[in-house]
C-alpha cells in the first residue's frame, strides 16, 4: 500500500514539473474562463465584477433581529454589492424571482426574533411555551446562481452570528452590538435569554428553497456556469495525460524497471491510477480556489464541493484508464484524449446549456463525467449541499467503477508490459 | 564454489521468432561473467527473463536458489538490474530518482538517505545530485542508471551493455566501478558487444549469437579453441574487393584462414611474421591497396570470428 501511494505522489510531482502540461491543466481553463467572462460582460461592472445584485426582502418579523437583517442589506458596506427592495408580500416576492427580476428573495417570517429571544417576562415562567423555530427563507433564482449565492452567503453569515451569539451568550452579544446588529440597551436582558435558550431551539434557522421552474430563464450568470465547465473539460485532459504517463513509462523503461523491483503489479497499476486521481484533484481544486479568489465565483457548500471533486475526478479517471487500456502508444492516448475531451465537454454542457437540446442528447450526455459534474456544481452554486448531490455523486462513482473494471480486464489480457 | 545463478535450457520466442534458443550456464558467487555477443544476439532477452520481466517460453533458472518462474518475488530481492536503455525519471533529480527507486526496493527513512548518499558518492555525482536528470550528459545518465541498480546492495548485479554510446572517460569510470563492486563481493553478469570490455572484466565469458551460447569458459579456455594463432587485420582501399583478396590468400602456406568482412580481411596464422610478406605480395599482385595492418594476439574477437565467420562488431 505504501508503494502505491509513493508512486502516486511521484506522478503528482512530475506533473507539477511539466510546464507544457500545467499550461493545459491550469492556465488554459483559467484563461478560457476569463475570456468567457469578458464575452458575457461579467467584468464590466465594479472591481469584483459583481454589483447591484437585486434582492427582494420581505420582513414579516418586524422585530429586532429581522430589522437588523434588513439594515444589514441596506448598510453602507453592502451598498455597492446589493440593490435591495422591500416587499410585504412573500408571494409577490417569489413571483419577482420566478419572472427573473431579481436574484433572490429573503423572507423573514413572522416571529423570527421571538423564536430566538423569548418575550420579556416569559423567560422565567415555567409554563411559557417555547416558540417553535422559524426559519428565514432564501428563495433563489437558479438562473442567477452567483447573485443568489451571495445573498444566501450574507444571510448565512447573519444567522450564524445570531446562532453564535446564542451559543456563546454574553461574549458574542458584545460582538453583535459592535457590529450594530443589536441594540445596546437590550443587550443584557437578551444575552441572558439567548444563553438560557441554547439547547431548546433547533439549530437550523434557515432553509433554502430552490425552484426548478426558474431554470427555464434565459439569463444565466455564465461565469458561474463556465468556470466549472472549463475545469471539467480540462479535467478530461488531465486524466488522459495521466493515462499517457502509463504508456510513456512503458516506453521510457521505468515501467519495466518497476516490474522487476519487488513491487506487485497491482501496486504499480494502482499507484499510477492514484497518480491520475491526485493530478485531477489538484487541478480542479486549484481552479476552484483560483476562480473563487479572482472572480468571486461562489461555488457553494464546501463539503459538497469536496465530495463532488473527488467523485468527478474518480469518474473521469475511469475514462482516462479506459482510453489508456485500448491504446498502444502515448501519442494514441493523447489524440484520443483530446477528441474525448472536446466531445465530452460539448456533450456535457461545458459550452452550451443542454437544457434546450433534444432529450436523446441529454441522455447520451449522461456517459460524461462533465454532465454529472456540472449538474452537481450548479446545484451547489444554487445553495444545495452534500445532501442534494446523491444522484450525481452516485452516478460518477458507478461510472468510475465500471470503467475501471473494463480497463483492468483489458490490462490483464494484454499485460502491463509485453510478455 | 557455489553457483548463484543456474540457467537451464532457457528459451524465448517472440511469436514465431526464437530470440533465445535454450541456453544453459552457471554463474559462481563472486565472479564477473560476461555475455559477449553482437546486436540482436539475445543478450537483453536473456537478462529480461532472468530478471523476471518476461516469462521464458520454456526452461528455467534459479537465482540464489529461487526459481525465476516459481518464485519471482524472492528472485527480485536478490538481483539488481541495470537495463540497457536508461530508465529514469528525467524531470526528477538524480537524488530524487535514487530515493524513489530505493523506496521501491523497500528502503526508507535514515537508511534510505544514507544509502543514497553512498551511491551518489560511488557514481561520482554528489555535486550534481540536485540537478534534474534531463540536464545530464549521456555518461552521467548512465551512471545514475547504474546507481539505481546498486541501491539495495544486490548479491547479483545484471548490467546490460552499460557503456553503450558514451565518452571514453565515462566508460573508464564505469568499468572501474564494476571492478570495485566485484571486489566488494558482488557477483556481476555483464553483457556487451565490446570484446575489450569482456576481456578486461570477466572471469568467465559466454559467447552468444543468434540466441545460442556458442562458447563458454575462461578467456584462456576460449582462446585455446582457436589455437595459438595470430590474426592480421588488413584494412584495404575503399574500392578494393576484400572477398577477392581473401580467396587469393586461402592457398598461401601458413595461412590457416582468410575471411573477408566489410572493408577488411582477417588472416589467421600461427605466426604473423611468417605470412606478412606473402600477404603483401598477394595484395600487390591484385592491385589491392593495403592501408594498414593490425596484428592481434589470440583474443575473443578471433574466437568469435572462428566460430561464426563474422566479425563481432557490425
Ligand atoms: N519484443 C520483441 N518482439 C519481437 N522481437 C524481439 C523483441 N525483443 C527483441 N526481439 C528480437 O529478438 C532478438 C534478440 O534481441 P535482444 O534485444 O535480446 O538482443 P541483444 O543481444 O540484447 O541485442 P543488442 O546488442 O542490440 O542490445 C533480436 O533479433 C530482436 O530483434
Ligand atoms: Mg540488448
Amino acid at each position: 500500500m505504501k508503494k502505491l501511494f509513493l508512486i502516486g505522489i511521484k506522478d503528482l510531482k512530475l506533473m507539477f514539473r511539466d510546464r507544457a502540461a500545467l499550461t493545459f491543466m491550469l492556465l488554459a481553463p483559467f484563461l478560457l474562463t476569463i475570456g468567457m467572462g469578458f464575452v458575457t460582460g461579467r467584468f464590466s461592472g465594479g472591481s469584483t465584477g459583481i454589483s447591484d445584485i437585486p434582492v427582494v426582502i420581505v420582513n414579516l418579523d418586524n422585530n429586532q433581529l429581522g430589522n437588523a437583517l434588513v439594515d444589514l442589506f441596506n448598510s453602507e458596506d453592502l451598498a455597492e454589492l446589493m440593490e435591495p427592495t422591500a416587499s410585504s408580500d412573500p408571494e409577490a416576492a417569489r413571483q419577482l424571482i420566478d419572472s427573473d427580476q431579481a436574484s433572490a428573495a429573503v423572507i423573514i417570517p413572522e416571529g423570527f426574533t421571538r423564536s430566538i429571544i423569548p418575550a420579556e417576562g416569559t423567560m422565567f415562567d415555567p409554563n411559557a411555551v417555547t416558540p417553535e423555530a422559524v426559519k428565514i427563507e432564501v428563495y433563489a433564482n437558479p438562473s442567477r446562481p452567483t447573485g443568489a449565492g451571495i445573498v444566501k452567503a450574507i444571510v448565512d453569515e447573519f444567522v450564524s452570528r445570531v446562532e453564535e451569539g446564542r451559543m456563546r451568550g454574553m461574549t458574542s452579544i458584545v460582538g453583535l452590538m459592535q457590529s450594530g446588529l443589536l441594540n445596546p440597551q437590550n443587550a443584557e436582558a437578551e444575552a441572558r435569554a439567548l444563553f438560557e435558550n441554547v439547547d431548546q431551539i433547533e439549530s437550523t434557522v434557515i432553509t433554502l428553497k430552490t425552484d426548478t421552474q426558474g431554470a427555464e430563464a434565459v439569463e444565466f450568470d455564465l461565469l458561474a456556469y463556465f468556470a466549472p465547465g472549463m475545469a471539467l473539460m480540462f479535467l478530461m485532459y488531465t486524466v488522459s495525460y495521466g493515462g499517457r504517463s502509463i504508456l510513456a513509462e512503458r516506453a521510457q523503461g521505468t515501467l519495466p524497471r518497476l516490474m522487476i523491483s519487488p513491487t506487485q503489479s497491482v501496486q504499480i497499476l494502482g499507484g499510477k491510477v492514484l497518480g491520475i486521481f491526485f493530478m485531477g484533484v489538484a487541478q480542479v481544486g486549484i481552479l476552484i480556489l483560483a476562480s473563487a479568489m479572482f472572480f468571486q465565483v461562489k461555488w457553494g457548500d464546501a463539503p459538497g464541493i469536496l465530495a463532488l471533486i473527488l467523485a468527478a475526478v474518480f469518474g473521469a479517471t475511469g475514462w482516462g484508464m479506459l482510453i489508456t487500456a485500448f491504446a498502444h502508444t502515448p501519442a494514441q492516448v493523447a489524440n484520443t484524449g483530446t477528441v474525448v475531451m472536446l466531445i465530452f465537454s460539448i456533450l456535457g454542457g461545458s459550452f452550451i446549456n443542454l437544457e434546450n437540446f433534444p432529450p436523446f442528447i441529454q441522455t447520451i450526455s449522461k456517459i460524461t463525467p462533465n454532465a454529472w459534474g456540472l449538474d452537481g456544481f450548479t446545484t451547489l452554486a444554487l445553495g444545495g449541499t452534500l445532501k442534494n448531490l446523491t444522484e450525481p455523486i452516485t452516478a460518477l462513482l458507478v461510472m468510475g467503477t465500471v470503467l475501471f473494471g473494463v480497463a483492468v480486464v483489458i490490462f490483464n489480457r494484454n499485460g502491463l508490459v509485453q510478455k | 564454489m557455489i553457483s548463484i545463478l543456474e540457467v537451464r535450457g532457457l528459451k524465448k520466442n517472440y511469436g514465431d521468432f526464437a530470440a533465445v534458443k535454450g541456453i544453459t550456464f552457471d554463474i559462481k558467487e563472486g565472479e564477473i561473467f560476461s555475455l559477449l555477443g553482437p546486436n540482436g544476439a539475445g543478450k537483453t532477452t536473456t537478462i529480461s527473463m532472468l530478471s523476471t520481466l518476461y516469462a521464458p517460453t520454456s526452461g528455467d533458472a534459479t537465482i540464489g536458489g529461487h526459481s525465476i518462474t516459481k518464485d519471482p518475488m524472492a528472485v527480485k530481492q536478490v538481483i539488481g538490474v541495470v537495463p540497457q536503455e536508461i530508465a529514469l525519471y528525467e524531470d526528477l533529480t538524480a537524488r530524487e530518482n535514487l530515493l524513489f527507486w530505493g523506496q521501491m526496493y523497500g528502503l526508507s527513512g535514515k537508511s534510505l538517505n544514507s544509502r543514497v548518499d553512498e551511491v551518489l558518492e560511488q557514481i561520482g555525482l554528489v555535486d550534481k545530485a540536485k540537478n534534474r536528470v534531463k540536464t545530464y550528459s549521456g555518461g552521467m545518465k548512465r551512471r545514475v542508471n547504474i546507481g539505481v541498480g546498486l541501491l539495495h546492495k544486490p548479491r547479483l548485479l545484471f548490467m546490460d551493455e552499460p557503456t553503450v554510446g558514451i565518452d571514453p572517460q565515462s566508460r573508464r569510470a564505469i568499468l572501474d566501478t564494476v571492478k570495485d563492486l566485484n571486489k566488494q563481493g558482488m557477483t556481476v553478469l555483464y553483457t556487451t558487444h565490446y570484446m575489450e570490455e569482456a576481456q578486461e572484466l570477466s572471469d568467465r565469458v559466454g559467447i552468444i549469437d543468434h540466441g545460442e551460447l556458442i562458447a563458454l569458459g575462461t578467456q584462456k579456455e576460449l582462446t585455446l579453441q582457436v589455437g595459438e594463432t595470430d590474426t592480421l587485420i588488413l584494412h584495404i582501399g575503399e574500392h578494393d574487393d576484400p572477398e577477392a583478396l581473401a580467396n587469393s590468400l586461402d592457398g598461401v602456406p601458413d595461412v590457416l584462414e582468410a575471411i573477408a568482412t566489410d572493408g577488411e580481411v582477417s588472416v589467421v596464422a600461427r605466426e604473423a611474421e611468417e605470412v606478412l610478406a606473402a600477404v603483401v605480395t598477394k595484395a600487390n599482385d591484385r592491385g589491392i591497396k593495403i592501408r594498414s595492418i593490425d596484428i592481434r594476439e589470440p583474443n575473443l574477437e578471433a574466437v568469435f570470428l572462428h566460430l561464426t565467420g563474422r566479425a563481432l562488431r557490425d
